[in-house]
């Protein structure tokens, strides 16, 4: 049983002078800070799973440094007073953040006291099952088959697949075994107005020269099944260098000539090594202190993060734009069909079909084409005995695909950007069983569902927190499918993810939190007017129940205890969200208490500032230094010293 | 001078008009003294109306007979003009290129437009120094009303000028005072000023301490010794402590703005190319820079209670984007739509920045620039920052702003001609021409300036001014690359979101009123 505490311990932020004080603990699953000053005291938790690694420092005056650096962006640096606890805490980290086996993952211990009935439900919310039959499939063109029930055919695919009726089970066995790791072409998505599919799989083994009968066949039935088109367009997501290098590892790409009726196309997205290096300096770029805009946009430049994400982009639109301008059936797919696959299907489907754009299609979107599929999540996100070589920001570029999007379609989207946030954040968190491992079959060996939780329903019970104010269900019927424009400055740096924790660079006053709060007004409103019409409508009658009626609209301050879970706080929006209950408080405050709400919100040590605007956090010149310690008279030295220097 | 004499052909048929993002209008073009207008004689088309002054230059092309003008505007738009007939289109260049570059500014439109609306409140009545600076302390010493006659004072005469010069008090807090002035004429020999030092120290009181925020480097201030200005020697202003920053002076801003432009017009989708260039443009840093000195302004009077002097070399350009800034900053006032007009009447225009010079050309202009240079768009852009960390803060939306980065390049109003109040009193402005201010503040269209998300509050607001947190005004420099109708829509559902609330707000505590009212009337009759 561990827990160590240590006291005295400094929080130094990131990008100015600023320091707080408070005590650090360490338990089982989480480090915790906790500030001691009283009146702002923040608590900040960090789970074990979000640890990317950790650095001592070597020792100086005040302490010891520990430099922390999490998966989700968040990079904390602690001043341990005495050696001998930061080496403790060090030492104990490093053993934690390195699980040997799944069932020191957090989600086997997390208990967010519900019972077995509601975990089972919480697991039975996404039905893939379900959402094929959404897309009309199967249908006289596409069949359900078994031949995977075992996972005899691929271990990496689902249980159920999908492929054309005229692909007979010989055709599908010949046709995994000349694909990589046996992932042969199956549906993803249907686009029933045009009878087009989306299908995906794996690179042929063709080489150089090499041929299966099999493989061509199955092509020419997903070609066959779609009548509006003669040809299928085969997009290999990979830059041609690549696929090319592949072929004298016995792989490669299709040959036009052996299979009739198809477009062959590369879209050159990068492989998962590039992307890696690729986060890696964008990061390193970002948390450069005192950044000038030049280095920032000559860094944002080289690290080719946006350049990577248009190309996925890029690629989306290619596919969206032969399914629904051509009717074109679309087959994708990359070296093993896991990652840029992924990508580019869930994309596509995403820019051809609304549904995905709702919360609950988003999650579906995710569990069809991400996880079923067998993103190799495990790996990719350095969940267990990790191999640095196969970690890499695949998903997270999705996400940011998707915010790119959000920022060109307000309305088009059920969520707001801090539902992808927190999605991003349980793939790295191990709390919940959806991510965990790298295949539908490694989770049911781990029994996922019996022992751990979805992370889905728990999202679905936050849900009004991720809404997005002006979702508009109509723009979705004018605008069923999303062209988005390409031009390279509709790509934006996503500060509010790669900085989520870096309260400084934030706008001070969030649009989406204060319209979203008016949003969840109008709700409580509404409501309300009409229990106050029955209020009237009923008094004169009934006197005597009137001190009873009129009651709900005091003040309420419920003693019932809240049981989130700990939720990290989002700094995006400033604070927390409120629930309902705490917005029906504020809003009879407003009436009933307006002597104690002040038109300034109250904000740390009395400055004169709006809540989270600070000058001394920003660091705009010389004087920063002197007013960290106003009371101080070595400012004015200090000025001095800047005034000699300057002449 | 007659505009007819410009004019060859007043008149054209056929033309096809292409406009990115809307249809293409086939219609008949004419030319007047002030417009090129477009229309297609059609009830549901809109007409072209475009000021000749919004034009910035013009290209001209030819396939066959078939002429076609580019014309780049001020506003940053492109639109072609596609001409039947050669000469025809040759004569319109040539007369656009005339009508849109008078020497003259007593023909400029302003003098000519009579205004369509009713005036109820005149522009030109309302913001009388003596007014802007009321609010403020009586540390006031002079003011530009009294400059008139400053302009034109004889060069012999330096010493004077710069007591002057020097003592134009902007904004106080709490006993703190904001002062901007141009360099002092210290030369190489470091000439000085009693008068000068008498007035500068006489605004600190004992005992206290204040800042000399110089917005040019140390190098280029000591460079400026040479051509006879330069900067506070520190032991004749004993109290004061002189704080250097680097905001770049006016004329690389052209430069700036034109690749900027160049930029954002550049269609080939390649990403690198989009993010070497912006950086190339160099006017991320220069927002940067602006914000952080005026930030630093605001520091020494927010959080020391120090006084601030800010002086440039002239005192007519960054040291006013530096000192209006840092009152956005402290002044909740300034972030209302009529505290922001006191603000560009009092720091701007009766400050002296020279509108008409400095908004004669936009960002696409040809010649080498004389002294253009887009310094009070670089300050808007700088507020656009602000409001975009501070949306509800702010009395007024991004629109205000782009109505008056449009208005100081091409007007039908007065307001910005000129480049200084001498110049403006003697072209009789405020008797000949309208002011914007009389436009603006009707109620009709001061809706469109609103912030739905207002929300006022009498704090100092802090923006962040780290690389990340600055973005591209897109309402400016994209604004005719993209199709906004996606934005538009979500923005306006957002304002119905809000209006609506208010209103069920407003039913809700009337309701509670009357229930209140109700149990009180009636309780004596339950507890007799």
């Amino acid at each position: 049983h561990l827990h160590v505490r240590v006291e005295q311990v400094k929080l130094l932020d990131r990008f100015s002078n600023k320091s707080v004080t408070g005590t650090l603990h360490l338990t089982a699953t989480h480090l915790i800070f906790v500030e001691s000053n009283s009146t702002s005291a923040q608590e900040i938790w960090i789970l074990h799973h979000h640890i990317a690694s950790v650095e001592k420092l070597s020792l100086t005056t005040s302490g010891c440094p520990l430099l922390i650096q999490c998966r989700n962006f968040r990079l904390v640096h602690f001043v341990i007073p005495r050696e001998r606890d930061c080496h403790d805490i060090y030492s104990s980290l490093l053993r934690l953040l390195r699980p040997v086996s799944y069932d020191e993952l957090y989600a086997f211990s997390y208990n967010p006291k519900q019972n077995d009935q509601q975990r089972e439900e919480g697991w039975q919310l996404i039905d893939l099952a379900a959402e094929f039959e959404r897309m009309g499939v199967p249908c006289d063109q596409w069949q359900l088959t078994d031949v995977n029930r075992e996972y005899k055919v691929c271990e990496t695919y689902p249980r159920d697949l999908y492929v054309p009726i005229t692909a007979s089970k010989p055709i599908i066995v010949g046709s995994s075994k000349f694909r990589s790791k046996g992932r042969f072409p199956v549906l993803t998505y249907f686009y029933q107005e045009k009878k087009a599919a989306v299908c995906r799989c794996s690179q042929p083994l063709s080489g150089f020269s090499a041929r299966c009968l099999e493989d061509e066949h199955m092509l020419q039935a997903i070609s066959k099944a779609n009548h509006n088109s003669r040809y299928i367009y085969v997009m290999d997501t990979r830059p041609k260098l690549n696929a090319l290098a592949n072929r004298a590892a016995g792989k490669g790409y299709e040959n036009e000539d052996n299979y009739p009726n198809i477009r062959f196309q590369f879209v050159g997205i990068e492989n998962i090594h590039v992307m890696r290096g690729s986060l890696q300096k964008l990061l390193e770029v970002m948390g450069t202190r005192s950044l000038s805009m030049t280095d920032y946009l000559v860094g944002l430049e080289n690290s080719g993060w946006l350049r990577h994400i248009k190309a996925i982009m890029d690629a989306a639109i290619f596919l969206a734009k032969a399914v629904t301008d051509e009717g074109a059936s679309v087959l994708v797919h990359c070296s093993d069909g896991w990652d840029r696959t992924a990508q580019v299907c869930a994309l596509g489907s995403l820019l051809l079909d609304p549904y995905y754009r709702t919360i609950k299609g988003f999650m579906v979107l995710i569990e069809k084409d991400w996880i079923s599929f067998g993103h190799k999540f495990a790996d990719r996100c350095d969940q267990l005995d990790p191999d640095p070589k196969e970690v890499s920001p695949i998903f997270t570029q999705f996400l940011e695909c998707v915010w790119q999007l959000t920022e060109q379609f307000p309305q088009a989207f059920e969520f707001s950007e801090w539902f992808l946030i927190q999605i991003h954040e349980h793939v790295h968190s191990c709390q919940f069983g959806n991510f965990l491992g790298n295949s539908q079959r490694q989770r049911e060996d781990l029994q996922l569902k019996e022992r751990t939780y979805s992370l889905w329903a728990h999202l679905l019970s936050e849900k009004q927190n991720y809404l997005n104010p002006v979702y508009s269900p109509s723009f979705a019927e004018s605008h069923p499918v999303l062209e988005p424009s390409t031009q390279a400055y509709h790509f934006k740096f996503w500060r509010n993810m790669y900085h989520q924790y870096d309260r400084s660079m934030h706008p001070r006053q969030s649009i989406l939190k204060h319209v979203y709060k008016v949003f969840l007004h109008l709700s409580l409103h509404s409501s309300e007017m009409t229990h106050a019409f029955l209020c009237l409508c009923a008094f004169p009658q009934k006197l005597q129940t009137f001190g009873v009626s009129t009651s709900p609209l005091k003040p309420q301050t419920p003693p019932r205890e809240r049981s989130h879970p700990p939720r990290p706080q989002s700094l995006i929006l400033g604070a927390p969200l409120l629930s309902r209950k705490e917005v029906q408080q504020e809003e009879d405050e407003e009436v009933f208490g307006e002597e104690a709400r002040e038109d300034a919100p109250a904000s740390t040590g009395g400055e004169r500032t709006v809540e989270g605007s600070s000058a001394t956090e920003n660091g705009y010149g010389e004087l920063k230094g002197s007013f960290d310690s106003k009371n101080e008279p070595a400012v004015v030295t200090l000025e001095f010293g800047v005034a000699r220097m300057t002449c | 001078m007659e505009f007819a004499e410009l004019i060859k052909t007043p008149r054209v048929d056929g033309v096809v008009l292409h406009r990115p993002f809307m249809p293409t209008v086939e219609g008949t073009l004419c030319l007047t003294g002030h417009h090129l207008i477009l229309s297609s004689r059609q009830d549901n088309t809109e007409e072209l109306w475009l000021l000749h002054a919004n034009i910035d230059s013009i290209e001209k092309r030819f396939v066959g007979s078939l002429g076609t003008i580019i014309v780049k505007c001020k506003d940053l738009r492109v639109i072609q003009l596609d001409i039947p007939g050669m000469e025809e289109c040759l004569n319109i260049a040539s007369s656009i290129e005339a009508l849109s570059t008078l020497d003259s500014v007593s023909l400029m439109y302003p003098f000519f437009y009579r205004p369509l609306f009713e005036v109820i409140e005149d522009g030109w009545q309302l913001f009388v120094p003596e007014e802007a600076f009321k609010d403020l302390e009586s540390m006031v010493l002079f003011y530009p009303w009294n400059e008139t006659t400053l302009f034109g004072l004889p060069k012999e005469d330096e010493e004077d000028n710069i007591a002057l010069w020097s003592a134009e008090s902007a904004f106080t807090v709490d006993e703190a005072v904001m002062m901007r002035a141009a360099q002092p004429l210290t030369g190489t020999n470091g000439r000085r000023c009693k008068e000068d030092e008498k007035l500068i120290n006489a605004t600190l009181c004992a005992g206290k301490r204040g800042y000399i925020i110089d917005t040019r480097t140390i190098a280029v201030a000591q460079q400026a010794k040479t051509r006879g200005g330069g900067f506070e020697q520190e032991a004749n202003y004993p109290q004061w402590r002189r704080i250097h920053k680097a905001i770049e002076r006016s004329n690389v801003l052209q430069d700036s703005l034109i690749k900027l432009v160049e930029a954002c017009n550049d269609q080939s989708h390649s990403m690198d190319r989009w993010l070497s260039k912006l950086e190339a443009s160099n006017w991320q840093s220069k927002v940067k820079e602006i914000l952080t000195t005026a930030c630093l302004a605001a520091q020494c009077i927010d959080r020391e209670g120090a006084s601030v002097l800010v002086h440039g070399t002239e005192g007519t350009d960054s040291t006013l984007q530096v000192t209006s800034l840092a009152q956005i900053i402290l002044d909740p006032a300034c972030r209302t739509i009529r505290g922001f007009e006191v603000l560009i009447e009092r720091e701007w225009l009766q400050a002296g920045h020279p509108f008409q010079q400095r908004c004669a050309q936009s960002a696409y202009s040809n010649g080498k620039p004389r002294s253009e240079a887009p310094v009070f768009l670089l300050f808007l852009d700088c507020v656009w920052q602000i409001l975009r960390q501070f949306p509800c803060s702010f009395q007024f939306n991004e629109n205000l702003l782009i109505m008056f980065f449009e208005h100081a390049y091409a007007s039908q109003f007065g307001t910005f001609l000129g480049n200084c109040v001498a110049e403006r009193v003697k072209l009789q402005l405020s008797q000949k021409t309208v002011s914007l201010w009389s436009w603006v503040n009707r109620p009709q269209e001061l809706e469109r300036f609103l912030n739905p998300l207002y929300e006022p509050n009498n704090l100092v607001i802090w923006p962040s001014v780290a690389p990340q947190s600055l973005l591209l005004w897109e309402g400016v420099f994209l604004r005719w690359n993209r199709s906004t109708k996606c934005l538009d829509e979500a923005c306006q559902e957002m304002v119905h979101i809000i209006e609506y609330n208010k209103e069920l707000q407003n039913k809700v505590n009337s309701l509670r009123r009357q229930l209140a009212q109700l149990e009180t009337e009636d309780s004596p009759l339950q507890t007799p």
